[in-house]
C-alpha cells in the first residue's frame, strides 16, 4: 500500500497548500487547477508538449534511480546531460553531412550516452577510489559541463559571423524525427511540437533499467551494493566496480537528455538546453519511488506541470510561472523531504479500516 | 517478599505498546532493597522496554512506578537520576578521547572551573573507589583502558551520581569468566553497601551465581517470578521459552566422541596487520578435519572476526599460507570468496544483518547472496546474466522447509524475520550448497533459546555428515555445547588448543586472558 498509496497522498497534500497560497494570492485555485490541467492536456498540443518535457525528466529519472539503487547520490544530470548533449552535437557536426539519418541518429545516441556515461564514471570512480563524495563531485562536474560548453561554442563551435554562442546547424541526418512526422508516416494528422521519437528511446530506457535492476544479476549486484556494501563483499561482489559502473549507466541515461533536446528540438549545438531538468530529476524519481514504472508516471506528471504552467502563465493575467514553480517546490518537499510524514497517519487510518489484518 | 517499604522498585501493572506490539503487558516488578535482582527473557521478551521505562526512556502507557517507596513519575533520564536509579548500558556510554576522571564528570561538573571541579570530583572517588573496590586509573584515557576497567568506570560514575539502584544490561558479555567473576565480587560488595542491582542478562548461570530473586519475562509478560532457591536453570530456561529445551552438550548419534578425518583446510602462519598497524592475528595457525567441530573461544575483538574474514577469503593475511584440498594459496594470490565457495568453504557472517543477508531485500534474494551467478540460478545471453528466479524462490522454500524458518513466505523482506528466523535462513543458505568446510561467526547472538537448540542441532548434523565446522562464539557455553576441540585466542595469537575433556571454565579463561 505504501507504494501506491503514498505519494498519491502526498501529491494531493501538496496541491492543496498550493491552493491555499493561490487563494492568498487572490486566484481561484478550482479555475487555476481546471487550466492547468487542460492546457496541457486538453489538446492534442498540450498532450504533446507534455510528452516532450516528460521524455526529458524520464531521463533524468532513471538517472537519478539507477545510482540510487548503487547506494550513490547523483545530483549530476544536469552536467551529464550537457554532456549527453555536447557528445550527440559534436558527432552530428563531424558527419551528420555524410552519413544517412539510420546510421547517424544511432551514433548520436551511443555518443550522448558516451559523453554522459563518462561524466558520470569520474565522480563514480573518484568516490569508489579515493572516497570524494558523489554529492560534491557531481554537482562540482555540472559546474565544469557548463563551463565547457561553453567555452568550446565560443572558442571553436560558433558558426562564423554569428553573434549568438551556437553551432552551425546539423545535416537533415542528424535531425530525430519528429513526432508528428513519425505518425505522418502511418497517416495519422498531428500538430507540429517537440515531441520527437527520444519519448521511445527514454521508454526503452526504463523498461531496461526495470529489467537490469530486477532481473540480471548486475542489478542485483548493483542493488546489494546499495543496501548493504557489506553483504556485498561478503557474497563476492565488486562494490567499487559497481559504483563506477551504476554511475557510468546513470550518466549514460541523464545523457540521452541531449538526444531529445539537440537531435530532437534544435537541430545544433546550443547552451543552456538542460534548463534544470537534471535537479527536476531528483524529484521525479524521489515520487517515482525510484521504480521504473514510477518514474514514468512521475515524469508525465511534471511534464503536465510544466505544459500547464507555462499556459497558465499565458491566460491567467498577473499569474506567473512562480507560482507553478511553487507547486512543483511543494510536491518536491511533500513527496520527498517529508515523504514519511504521512506515512503513520494514512497506516493508522488504513489499520482502522481493516487493511491491515491480511498482513498487518 | 518484604513489605513495600522495604522495596526499592515497585513497578506494578506497566503496559507499553508500540503500533501492533505488546512490548509490556501488565508487568509487575518488585524489587527489594538491597538486592540482586535478575531479569531474564529471550529477545523481544519486553526487559529492555520494562528497564526503560524505569529509566525514563519511555513512558508507560499504563501503570504505576514507586521507587522506594515513593510514587515517582519518571519522565526522563534526568528524572531517574535524581531518583537515584542509574544504568549502565551494554554498549559503553563512555567518551573515548576524554580521561576516565573526566567521563565520570562530564555533563555532572560540580562547577564551570574544570580544574577546581577535577580536583573535588576526584576527591570523591577516590573515597568511592575505596569503598566499593572499583579500582579505575582516572588519568587513563578511555580508550587505553581494558574493557573491564571501562565498565567498572561505567559503573562508578552512575554511583557518583549518587545511585541506589543500579540496573547492569548484559554487562558480562564482554568479560573473561575470570572478569565476570570479579565483576560479580563488586556487586556483592555493593549489595552489602546497600545498592539495589537489577541485572538484565540471558544467561541463566550468572542468574544463580548472583541473584537473589527473578524475573522471568516472555512475550512481554512476566511468567516466573521467585526467589532464587527456589528455580534452578533447567526451570529459568523452560520459563523463557516455554516448552523444556536442551542446551547442554549433545553426543554425536553414535554416541561417540567424533571421529576427525582428512585434513580439508589448514592454515598456517596467518598474520594480519590493520591500516593503522596494528596486528590484528599474530601466527595464526589452524587444522580443520572432516567430522569434527573446533571452536575458537574469546573475549570479542580478539582476533576471531579477522581469522573468519581471512579463512573466508573476505581478505588476504599479510603472511601465511592456506592449503584446501590440494591448492595452496598464498598472501599474493589469496582465495576470493567466490572460489572459497566453488572449493566448498562456506561461511555464516558474525553480523547477519550487515553481512549475512541484505535487510531490504525479499527473503529469496538474500537466500541466494553469495550463491547468485551459480549456474542453476543463470540463464539467457549476455554470459548467462539473467536471474532464474524461479529457482530462486523454489529453493527458498526449500530452505525455510528444512531449517523451519517462519513465517515460510519467500517474498517477505528479510528485515521483517526475527533475529532466530534471519539466522536460520543465512545457515540454510549455507548448508544447500552442501559446503566441506563451514565456518560460523556467533552462531546464536540474538537468537532465542529455542532457535538456538534447533542451530546447534544443525551445526552437528553437518559435523556428522562429514563436513570440518569451525565456530567461533564469544560464549563460552556455546563453544562447550559444540566443540570437539577448542582452541582459544587473546590478542590475535591462539593461546592455546585443548580437547573438550581438558576444557574447564578456569583453564578457558586463564587462556582468553592471555596466559600461555
Amino acid at each position: 500500500m505504501d507504494v501506491a498509496l503514498l505519494p498519491v497522498v502526498n501529491l494531493a497534500l501538496a496541491l492543496i497548500v498550493s491552493g491555499i497560497v493561490v487563494t492568498l494570492v487572490g486566484f481561484n485555485p478550482l479555475q487555476v487547477l481546471t487550466l492547468l490541467v487542460k492546457g496541457a492536456l486538453g489538446s492534442q498540443a498540450g498532450i504533446s508538449y507534455t510528452l516532450y518535457y516528460a521524455t526529458t525528466f524520464i531521463c533524468t529519472g532513471l538517472a537519478v534511480a539507477v545510482a540510487f539503487h548503487g547506494g550513490l547520490f547523483n545530483i549530476g544530470g544536469e552536467g551529464q546531460a550537457v554532456m549527453g548533449g555536447l557528445g550527440a552535437g559534436l558527432a552530428a557536426l563531424a558527419w551528420s553531412a555524410q552519413l544517412p539519418a539510420w546510421l547517424m541518429l544511432p551514433i548520436m545516441v551511443l555518443a550522448a550516452a558516451l559523453f554522459g556515461g563518462v561524466w558520470g564514471a569520474v565522480p563514480g570512480a573518484l568516490q569508489a577510489w579515493r572516497g570524494s563524495h558523489t554529492v560534491i563531485t557531481t554537482i562540482m562536474f555540472n559546474f565544469i559541463a557548463a563551463a565547457l560548453l561553453s567555452y568550446l561554442l565560443v572558442s571553436g563551435l560558433k558558426e562564423p559571423g554569428n553573434m549568438t554562442p551556437e553551432s552551425r546547424a546539423f545535416a537533415p541526418s542528424a535531425h530525430m524525427p519528429g513526432m508528428h512526422e513519425a505518425l505522418a508516416a502511418f497517416g495519422i494528422a498531428w500538430p507540429r511540437t517537440p515531441l520527437n521519437l527520444t519519448l521511445l528511446l527514454a521508454l526503452g530506457a526504463a523498461l531496461l533499467c526495470y529489467l537490469g535492476l530486477w532481473k540480471s544479476q548486475p542489478g542485483y549486484a548493483l542493488r546489494a551494493v546499495g543496501f548493504a556494501p557489506d553483504a556485498a563483499l561478503y557474497a563476492g561482489m565488486q562494490p567499487k566496480t559497481l559504483m563506477v559502473v551504476s554511475m557510468a549507466a546513470s550518466g549514460a541515461l541523464a545523457g540521452l537528455v541531449g538526444v531529445n533536446e539537440i537531435a530532437g528540438v534544435h537541430g545544433r549545438l546550443l547552451p543552456d538546453f538542460v534548463a534544470g531538468a537534471g535537479f527536476a530529476g531528483i524529484a521525479v524519481s524521489l515520487i517515482g519511488r525510484n521504480h521504473p514504472v514510477g518514474i514514468v508516471l512521475a515524469s508525465l506528471l511534471f511534464g503536465v506541470l510544466y505544459q500547464g504552467g507555462s499556459e497558465l502563465a499565458f491566460e491567467i493575467n498577473g499569474f506567473s510561472r512562480d507560482m507553478v514553480f511553487m507547486l512543483q517546490g511543494l510536491i518536491v518537499l511533500f513527496a520527498g523531504a517529508m515523504a514519511q510524514v504521512a506515512a503513520p497517519l494514512l497506516f493508522k487510518a488504513w489499520r482502522a479500516a481493516g487493511g491491515g489484518r491480511a498482513r498487518g | 517478599m518484604g513489605s513495600t517499604a522495604a522495596l526499592a522498585v515497585d513497578m506494578r501493572q506497566i503496559a507499553k505498546r508500540f503500533g501492533a506490539v505488546h512490548a509490556n503487558r501488565d508487568v509487575n516488578l518488585r524489587v527489594a532493597a538491597g538486592t540482586v535482582h535478575g531479569i531474564v527473557g529471550e529477545n523481544g521478551a519486553g526487559k529492555s522496554t520494562l528497564m526503560s521505562i524505569l529509566y525514563g526512556f519511555y513512558q508507560a502507557d499504563s501503570g504505576d512506578i514507586a521507587i522506594e517507596g515513593a510514587p515517582a513519575r519518571i519522565t526522563g533520564s534526568s528524572v531517574a537520576i535524581a531518583l537515584g536509579i542509574g544504568m549502565v548500558h551494554q554498549h559503553f556510554m563512555l567518551v573515548d578521547t576524554l580521561s576516565a576522571l573526566d567521563n565520570v564528570m562530564l555533563g555532572a561538573e560540580p562547577g564551570w572551573r574544570l580544574q577546581a571541579a577535577r580536583a573535588q570530583v576526584r576527591a570523591q572517588l577516590d573515597v568511592l573507589m575505596r569503598d566499593t573496590g572499583l579500582q579505575v586509573n582516572l588519568d587513563a584515557l578511555v580508550s587505553a583502558l581494558p574493557v573491564g576497567e571501562r565498565q567498572r568506570l561505567e559503573i562508578l560514575k552512575a554511583l557518583y551520581r549518587g545511585a541506589r539502584i543500579l540496573i547492569l544490561d548484559e554487562p558480562t558479555a564482554v568479560l573473561t569468566p575470570q572478569e565476570t567473576e570479579a565483576l560479580f565480587d563488586t556487586l556483592r560488595g555493593l549489595r552489602a553497601r546497600g545498592t539495589t542491582i537489577l541485572l538484565i542478562t540471558h544467561k541463566l548461570k550468572e542468574i544463580m551465581a548472583l541473584c537473589d530473586a527473578v524475573t522471568v519475562m516472555r512475550q512481554g509478560a512476566v511468567v516466573l517470578d521467585c526467589v532464587i532457591k527456589d528455580t534452578s536453570i533447567d526451570g529459568l530456561a523452560e520459563a523463557m521459552v516455554g516448552r523444556h529445551v536442551n542446551l547442554g552438550r549433545v553426543l554425536a548419534d553414535s554416541g561417540k566422541a567424533a571421529q576427525p578425518g582428512a585434513v580439508l583446510l589448514q592454515a598456517s602462519g596467518l598474520h594480519w596487520t590493520d591500516t593503522l598497524g596494528v596486528a590484528r592475528l599474530r601466527d595464526v595457525s589452524l587444522t580443520l578435519r572432516a567430522g569434527e567441530i573446533v571452536g575458537v573461544a574469546g573475549v570479542s575483538g580478539n582476533g576471531q572476526s579477522e581469522l573468519l574474514d581471512v579463512l573466508s577469503g573476505l581478505m588476504a593475511p599479510t603472511q601465511g599460507a592456506l592449503q584446501v584440498g590440494d591448492t595452496a594459496y598464498t598472501p599474493a594470490h589469496w582465495m576470493s570468496t567466490r572460489v572459497a565457495r566453488q572449493r566448498r568453504i562456506a561461511h555464516v557472517p558474525e553480523d547477519r544483518h550487515r553481512r549475512g543477508l541484505v535487510l531490504p531485500f525479499a527473503a529469496w534474494e538474500s537466500a541466494v547472496l553469495g550463491y547468485q551467478s551459480l549456474k542453476r540460478y543463470s540463464r539467457g545471453f549476455w554470459q548467462g546474466r539473467w536471474m532464474r528466479q524461479q529457482v530462486m524462490r523454489d529453493d527458498t522454500a526449500t530452505m525455510m522447509e528444512r531449517y523451519d524458518v517462519r513465517p515460510r513466505n519467500p517474498e517477505l523482506r528479510s528485515s521483517k524475520f526475527s533475529g532466530g528466523n534471519q539466522q536460520k535462513l543465512v545457515l540454510a543458505r549455507e548448508a544447500l550448497h552442501e559446503p566441506q568446510v563451514l565456518l560460523v561467526g556467533q552462531p546464536t547472538r540474538g537468537v532465542d533459546i529455542g532457535a538456538i537448540e534447533f542451530i546447534h542441532g544443525r551445526i552437528r548434523a553437518m559435523r556428522d555428515a562429514g563436513g570440518a565446522v569451525l565456530v567461533v562464539s564469544s560464549e563460552l557455553d556455546e563453544i562447550l555445547a559444540l566443540a570437539d576441540r577448542v582452541v582459544v585466542m587473546n590478542a590475535g595469537r591462539i593461546t592455546g588448543e585443548l580437547a573438550i575433556e581438558q576444557c574447564t571454565e578456569s583453564a578457558l579463561g586463564r587462556l582468553m586472558g592471555g596466559a600461555h
